[in-house]
């Protein structure tokens, strides 16, 4: 019950801080979008950094770090530590500085400019918006299901807050601080959450260690003399080519539309100084105690299936910590879910405001009261519908859209980084990479889905591994019609397998190879179609295209094609090149 | 110093792909798996690494234009 109030207090004070933004708003599209371009170094940080900190960072790191063990810091957050600071360096500054001189509000108008076509950037709005929309109401589902999960007295007592009200009541806070606040309101929030969640972090992390059975140490011990969950400690069971991989998603942060608007709202470019360096610092007090965490949960909490995996730091915290402190944490992972739920509510908000009902406004002059009284009123009706689609929860095909907008959006990166640093560039091959992106997504939509029926499945920490499937020598015959696989066992090795004792099985599909040994493993990837061979493979949870993520051709193919049909197509006019280089 | 700015860059992207601690089960200070310190030390680094590149490569253009600017479109919701 404690953990309940100390949350919906927490709730109030993030709605009163809406009203108290409210009372400071200027009615003019510039201060409820950006604040009046007036943030300063301190506030910019906290907030850029709590836009990019979703429930993921908290709950998800953990819970994947149970199942995978302590790869998963340097698969997602230290290469994000130097990704995401880079770009904002290099990426943010630079729009900072146009929104400055020309005003601009979101990305779209820049790219309408620079590139003198307004459907590359009604194009490139669609996309932006499908990518992002499923995130947004992912949000409110993770968040009611937070609040459902941590209003439980027990793990299995009924939840004071059911999953409908949990909803709901993110869905209200969030549209509460959006529509008064504007972007005051959500930055206010976001200092505080940030704040929060550093603060009771570190010490809920403090106090969850010291009560841990035995100690960390005698646990991290246990775990490396235990034969299957050793490799928690390793990344013995983590290809190479997939970590590396991984390194190009956080290209996706600064395309974010949230994001991008984050970085025009600065008073100063000096703010994006200390921004660059204490985000990897930070990103690392996030994620470090979460991975840890996660792992030492697969011993001390063994057997969590699927997705109650990321409820492993939700289920220590009430076990090892005192029940002010787990609502004080959860209040923090709330807020969390919130802030980035804000921004995205807000982004939308400003790219239907000003790239699509200004735009296309059929010449009629607008007033600034008006333009925003039409964001507000989208932010009423659009988090209306969010939450009736969230109440659906269509958890698997939005984590799967989510999955695709952070690969969406870093393959859409190039296009950016040309317009703000190659004079030649042009809107056709804008274009081209844009409609590359989109092809990509659905083929590999497409993909994903043809290949669920054949993904391996993923090892539970705390169970004996079920091999399934037996490692059988490269090209050995399989019977036609039959149910052989191939899988990359480990990480390079490809070897042929298939299901033992379907019809059809042949015996010599199962004969050892000299190549290989005759020991059973885990399968880890499977071949999608036999006849390409490891073109598309599918692991557990996504297809790869020879065991690296869609990600990386779609980076290289997206570049390459703005580079070939920039160079074979008209460039913008010089009036346009001195506005833009000078 | 400039120059120094895209082999940094390299050299601190490419140390990330740490294929030497990939099976390593050390427990730093008996607690922290080697692999995992290894990349709390890589975020460290990766923070020093943008303290280089502000001091070295930082668009020192970008902001005079822009303080140049009237403060009409500095300050535009002030004027809206």
């Amino acid at each position: 019950m404690i953990p309940v109030i100390v949350i919906l207090l927490y709730l109030v004070v993030i709605a009163s801080i809406g009203g108290a933004a409210y009372r400071r708003s200027k009615n003019n599209t510039e201060d409820f979008f950006l604040a009046g371009r007036t943030i300063g170094s301190a506030v910019f940080f906290l907030s850029l950094f709590a836009t990019n900190m979703t429930a993921f960072a908290i709950l998800g790191s953990s819970g994947a770090a149970y199942k995978q063990g302590i790869g998963i810091y340097g698969l997602m957050a230290s290469s994000s530590g130097l990704v995401i600071p880079l770009t904002i360096f290099f990426i943010g500054t630079r729009l900072w500085a146009l929104g400055k001189k020309f005003g601009h509000t979101t990305q779209v108008q820049y790219f309408r400019d620079r590139w003198e076509c307004n459907r590359i950037g009604t194009a490139i709005f669609v996309l932006t918006s499908a990518m992002l929309i499923p995130y947004m109401i992912i949000s409110i589902i993770g968040g009611g299901q937070v609040l459902n999960d941590i209003s439980r007295t027990s793990p299995d007592a009924a939840p004071l807050i059911p999953y409908w009200l949990g909803c709901l009541i993110v869905t209200v806070v969030v549209t509460l601080n959006v529509f008064l606040g504007g972007m005051r309101g959500v930055v206010w929030v976001n200092v505080l959450q940030t704040t929060l969640f550093l603060l009771f972090g570190t010490i809920a992390v403090l106090i969850i260690s010291g009560n841990v059975p035995g100690g960390l140490s005698n646990v991290m011990r246990e775990i490396g003399a235990d034969p299957v969950k050793s490799a928690l400690i390793t990344r013995e069971k983590m290809p190479a080519e997939l970590f590396w991989s991984y390194t190009f998603i956080p290209l996706s942060s600064i395309m974010f539309p949230h994001m991008s608007i984050m970085c025009l709202s600065a008073r100063k470019m000096s703010a994006f100084k200390q921004t660059v360096v204490a985000y990897p610092i930070a990103i690392m007090l996030i994620w470090l105690p979460s991975v840890f965490l996660g792992v030492v949960g697969a011993q001390v909490i063994p057997g969590l299936k699927g997705t109650d995996s990321d409820g492993i730091l939700l289920r220590m915290l009430t076990q090892y910590s005192p029940v002010w402190l787990a609502g004080l944490l959860g209040a923090g992972i709330i807020s969390a879910v919130m802030g980035s739920d804000c921004h995205q509510v807000l982004a939308l908000s400003t790219m239907f405001t000003k790239d699509m009902y200004e735009h296309y406004n059929g010449g009629k002059v607008q007033s600034e009261r008006q333009k925003v009284f039409f964001a507000r009123v989208f932010v009423l009706i659009f988090t209306a519908i969010a939450y009736v689609v969230a109440l659906q929860k269509p958890t698997g095909i939005f984590e799967l859209a989510q999955r695709f907008a952070f690969t969406g959006f870093a393959a859409l990166a190039p296009v950016m980084i040309a317009a703000l640093f190659w004079k030649r560039s042009t809107k056709w091959g804008a274009l081209a990479s844009t409609s590359w992106v989109a092809f990509c997504l659905l083929f590999s939509w497409y993909l994903t889905a043809v290949s669920d029926e054949i993904a391996p499945k993923p090892p539970v920490p705390g169970l004996k591994p079920k091999t399934s499937m037996i490692a059988v020598a490269p090209g050995s015959p399989l019977p036609p019609g039959g149910q052989g696989v191939s899988v990359v066992a480990a990480p390079g090795e490809t070897v042929t397998a298939r299901v033992p004792g379907t019809p059809g099985a042949s015996p010599n599909a199962e004969r050892p190879s000299p190549n290989v040994a005759p020991k059973k493993k885990p399968v880890t990837q499977v071949q999608i179609y036999p006849s390409l061979g490891n073109l598309f493979l599918r692991n557990a949870t996504q297809v790869t295209v020879f065991g690296y993520l869609p990600v990386v051709p779609m980076v290289f193919g997206s570049a390459l094609l703005m580079i070939l049909v920039s160079l074979g197509t008209r460039p913008p006019s010089e009036a346009t090149m001195r506005k833009y280089y000078g | 110093m400039k120059y120094l700015v895209v082999p940094v860059l390299l050299l601190v992207y490419a140390v990330h792909q740490d294929l030497w601690n990939w099976t390593n089960k050390t427990l730093i200070g008996g607690v922290l798996p080697a692999g995992l310190a290894y990349h709390v030390f890589y975020s460290v680094l990766a923070s020093l690494t943008m303290l280089f590149l502000v001091k070295v490569a930082w668009p020192q253009h970008l902001e005079n234009e822009i303080e140049a600017l009237p403060e009409a479109l500095k300050n535009r919701s002030a004027h809206e």
